[in-house]
């Protein structure tokens, strides 16, 4: 039925009754060059190149479910989470313009570690405190501490070099600076102990204060390897996250816990952000599963009067007093955030932590303005061009060219209706891609006509011509369009993103451009044909 | 209407000008390329895509030129400013530092805050591209130009002969380098779409040789083909494919000035290349192609001694 006049065109009219159904239905997916849209490759944070391969896909793995998780309630349309080979996640949030970037950049990249430490007496530390003194001014040399000290309104960027200058084979040269630096210098008691001269006692016994200026210089000495090594096992030093005030100055309160926590946020039920009833703050609620609401139960018994230290990704986000046994929920007070970020945390501790951290290898951002701006532009250049390509045809081929035309209109429909159909992306450079396999799909048609005009030239009877131009021409079409298909297929398999768009929209004109010329335009043909005697003359 | 109605050029002929040309274009182009390696320290303006770094485009709602924006993002120690386009839209391009992108934009913010009023401009788009990802960019362009080079050589073989896949490579490849070489010159930034546009040159610039080659096969295969001179054949089949050569290039030629004129800043670039691509492409599928293919016929024969020795030995003759 396929061939026959009338089973041709019925083919056709489905194709094209078809196409133009799914493109109602479906509607073409735009990219996010097109649509507006935040678009991201993520790998894991691994600088030194120490993981091994199998552990990082696992990671990658385990962290595209939870980023999967995180995306579905952050709430954006057709979002894609797609990890690409063994080490890559891509993230694509159409729809986030350049105001959310930051924010939902934080809800992919957050550990969202949740841990529950018993806060100790800050007596615990008092014995380890002049070691780390020492090993620091070891580590660092006595000059480079003595300059930190004196710099005590901007400790910004000066504290790396200053840092990086006194260390190792440079000591000598360091010490003669010292020498003539050496008036300069306030009291040597800031040298001997650069740590703990940093160290107020606390409000709470757990907790040392240290002045929001000195915090920089404090997390420096505190990040060396040697102070690490002097710190006493199973005690760890924890940030609060918010500063609090006292009197003039402003503090962050540096505390000590016990290293293992008691509950990690593996063993959450759920988590959901609320309004504190008393203060109207943000907050966010959670709720153990069974497992953990039992350890969690039993350790507050035996620790009423302790301080508990709720740690999110090595920060405190509170330390309350375990006033009374504490069931199978507790809340995280949010101090200064807003109803939004006491959302996402809900959000992120609910999707799970993130079992490394993830890196940003690629951003891309296009605002929805440049995105539209680029649609209208493509749809008047695609418009302009499809009038050059008919008046050309026309012109040149007279009435086949009309026919041409038509068959390029049903190719035309057919391309948007897979585009659609297969729910593929169509990006700027595929939107290109579509423009330019116009004038590329008129090729097919031009080799036949041309074909058959040497044909008719040739003094064949006009059917005939017909005939063996489409044949003639049959091996070149397919030839040509084979070659370009398989670029078509290279380009979508070592590209990326908008490339990929194009090679998608690029394979499926060739596809469609043979089918259009070679079975459209044949039975447009014939149908110009069907009234004709084998040898009227025809306008080619 | 007809073009080139029972046209006779003797294109083949004239391949001797043809070489000089082609090796003018692609010893100009490397040129380029080399000296861009002293003064740019790259032998291609690489876009952020490829360095890696931040992009940043500017919008402003009134008339703002690159030297008041320059002024504004600290003068003479300015990252690079191009005009993006439309007259009041800019993009900005940050090396790459330790600062991400968040980092860097709220510091152009500030500057452009110090220097206009908040209204006055809009950040439209932004990139950030890490430099492991710049150098993947390039080699798998590379390896997919390479990659399509090999499978359409043996298509092209298995389909017509040998001969004629490696005259169609060669005439791409000298398609490649010459449209490489005046990005070179005129320092176009390669971007990833740049790259999307060269491998659909790659795609155009077969297209082309193939309905020559094509025609050649057909021919070749007719009765008496294989006695004629080749070099009268190849210039026989030129001729008559020319009306469709010289319409088909018309026609994507008309859809892509269309697309440069009014397709807008983002695509100008690719449409630029393409463009240039199309133009070779046309070019070389008469001047390069059909010539390579007779000259590797001149010096390795055109396979009929094979033919006959494995006919002897009873091989099926394959390419």
């Amino acid at each position: 039925m396929f061939t026959s006049l009338r089973g041709r065109i019925i083919v056709i009219i489905a194709l094209v009754a078809a196409s133009l159904g799914y493109l109602f239905t479906n509607q073409i997916k735009l990219g996010l060059d097109l649509q507006g849209g935040m678009h991201l490759v993520l790998e894991v944070d691994d600088p030194e190149g120490t993981m091994a391969s199998e552990a990082r896909a696992d990671a990658i793995d385990r962290a595209e479910r939870i980023l999967r998780t995180r995306i579905d309630e952050f709430g954006v349309e057709e979002p894609l989470v797609q990890k690409v080979g063994s080490d890559r996640i891509i993230v694509e949030l159409p729809g986030i313009g350049l105001n959310d970037e930051s924010r939902a950049k934080d809800l992919i990249q957050q550990s969202a570690f949740l841990e529950f430490k018993l806060v100790l007496p800050v007596t615990e530390l008092e014995a380890a405190l002049s070691r780390i003194d020492r090993q620091i001014v070891g580590a660092l040399g006595v000059d480079s501490i003595r300059a930190l000290g004196r710099n005590e309104e901007g400790p910004s960027q000066d504290i790396q070099n200053l840092i990086f200058g006194g260390q190792g084979a440079d000591s000598t040269q360091a010490d003669s600076t010292a020498v003539e630096q050496g008036p300069e210098a306030e009291g040597p008691s800031v040298n001997l102990r650069p740590f703990t001269s940093l160290l107020s006692s606390g409000d709470i016994e757990g907790a040392y204060l240290v002045g929001t200026e000195d915090i920089e210089v404090a997390q420096l000495f505190l990040a060396l390897p040697e102070v690490q090594l002097a710190i006493p096992r199973n005690t760890s030093l924890h940030w609060e996250a918010d500063p609090i005030g006292l009197g003039q100055r402003t503090y962050q309160r540096l505390m000590v816990t016990e290293e293992d926590a008691f509950v990690t946020g593996e063993m959450l039920e759920t988590a959901t952000a609320q309004r504190d009833p008393q203060f109207n703050q943000p907050q966010v609620s959670f709720q153990f599963n069974r497992a953990g609401g039992r350890r969690f139960s039993n350790f507050t018994t035996q620790h009423i009067g302790d301080y508990i230290a709720i740690v999110l990704d090595d920060e405190i986000v509170s330390a309350p007093v375990v006033q009374d046994r504490i069931g199978a929920s507790g809340v995280i007070n949010m101090g200064n955030s807003d109803m939004v970020q006491a959302g996402d945390l809900a959000l992120v501790l609910r999707a799970g932590a993130l079992p490394a951290r993830l890196a940003i290898m690629e951003e891309r951002t296009v605002g929805p303005s440049l995105g539209q701006d680029s649609i209208d532009r493509g749809q008047i250049a695609g418009l302009i061009g499809v009038v050059f390509v008919v008046v050309i045809m026309a012109l040149y081929y007279h009435v086949a060219g009309i026919l041409a035309v038509m068959a390029l209109t049903v190719y035309g429909v057919l391309v948007l209706g897979a585009l659609a159909a297969f729910g593929f992306t169509l990006t700027l450079p595929g939107m290109a891609g579509l423009i330019l396999s116009v004038g590329m799909a008129v090729d097919a048609n031009v080799l036949i006509f041309e074909r058959i005009r040497e044909e008719l030239t040739l003094g064949r009877a006009t059917r005939t011509a017909v005939d063996e131009g489409f044949a003639h021409a049959l091996s070149a079409i397919v030839d040509a369009n084979m070659t370009t298909l398989f670029t078509a297929l290279i380009l979508f398999q070592f590209g990326t993103g908008p490339v990929r768009g194009f090679a998608v929209t690029l394979a499926i004109g060739i596809v469609a451009s043979f089918f259009s010329a070679l079975y459209v335009t044949r039975t447009f043909f014939l149908l110009y044909l069907s009234g004709k005697k084998a040898s009227d003359p025809i306008s080619i | 209407m007809k073009l080139f109605n029972q046209a006779n050029f003797a294109f083949i002929e004239k391949r001797r000008r043809a070489y000089i040309f082609s090796a003018a274009l692609i010893l100009v182009g490397l040129a380029a390329m080399i000296f861009n390696v002293f003064s740019l320290g790259r032998w291609q303006n690489y876009g952020v895509d490829f360095t890696g770094g931040s992009l940043i485009q500017v919008e402003f709602h009134q008339p703002t030129t690159a030297a008041e924006l320059r002024a504004a993002l600290g003068g003479a120690q300015a990252p690079p400013i191009t005009r993006f386009g439309e007259d009041n839209e800019f993009t900005i391009r940050a090396p790459l530092e330790n600062d991400d992108v968040e980092t860097i934009r709220a510091r152009f913010e500030n500057q452009l805050a110090a220097a206009f009023e908040s209204d006055v401009f809009t950040i439209v788009r932004t990139e950030t591209v890490g430099p492991k990802i710049g150098a993947e960019l390039e080699r798998n362009a590379l390896l997919a130009i390479l990659f399509s080079f090999f499978v359409t050589m043996i298509y092209i073989a298995m389909r017509f002969e040998f001969r004629f896949g490696l005259a169609a490579v060669i005439a791409t490849a000298h398609d490649i380098l010459i449209t490489l070489g005046f990005l070179a010159m005129f320092r176009v930034e390669i971007a990833l779409p740049t790259v999307a546009a060269i491998l659909t040159i790659v795609g155009y610039s077969l297209n082309d040789t193939i309905v020559v080659f094509d025609r050649v096969r057909e021919n070749l295969n007719a009765k008496g083909g294989r006695r004629q001179d080749p070099l009268e054949l190849v210039n026989h089949s030129i001729n008559a494919t020319l009306p469709r050569t010289v319409l088909t290039s018309g026609t994507t030629l008309a859809v892509l000035l269309a697309l440069l004129f009014v397709g807008g800043a983002v695509i100008r670039d690719f449409t630029l290349v393409l463009i240039l691509g199309v133009a070779i492409g046309t070019y070389s599928s008469i001047f390069v192609a059909s010539p390579a293919l007779l000259e590797i016929q001149k010096r390795f024969g055109d396979g009929s001694a094979s033919r006959e020795r494995r006919k002897k030995r009873g091989v099926p003759a394959t390419a």
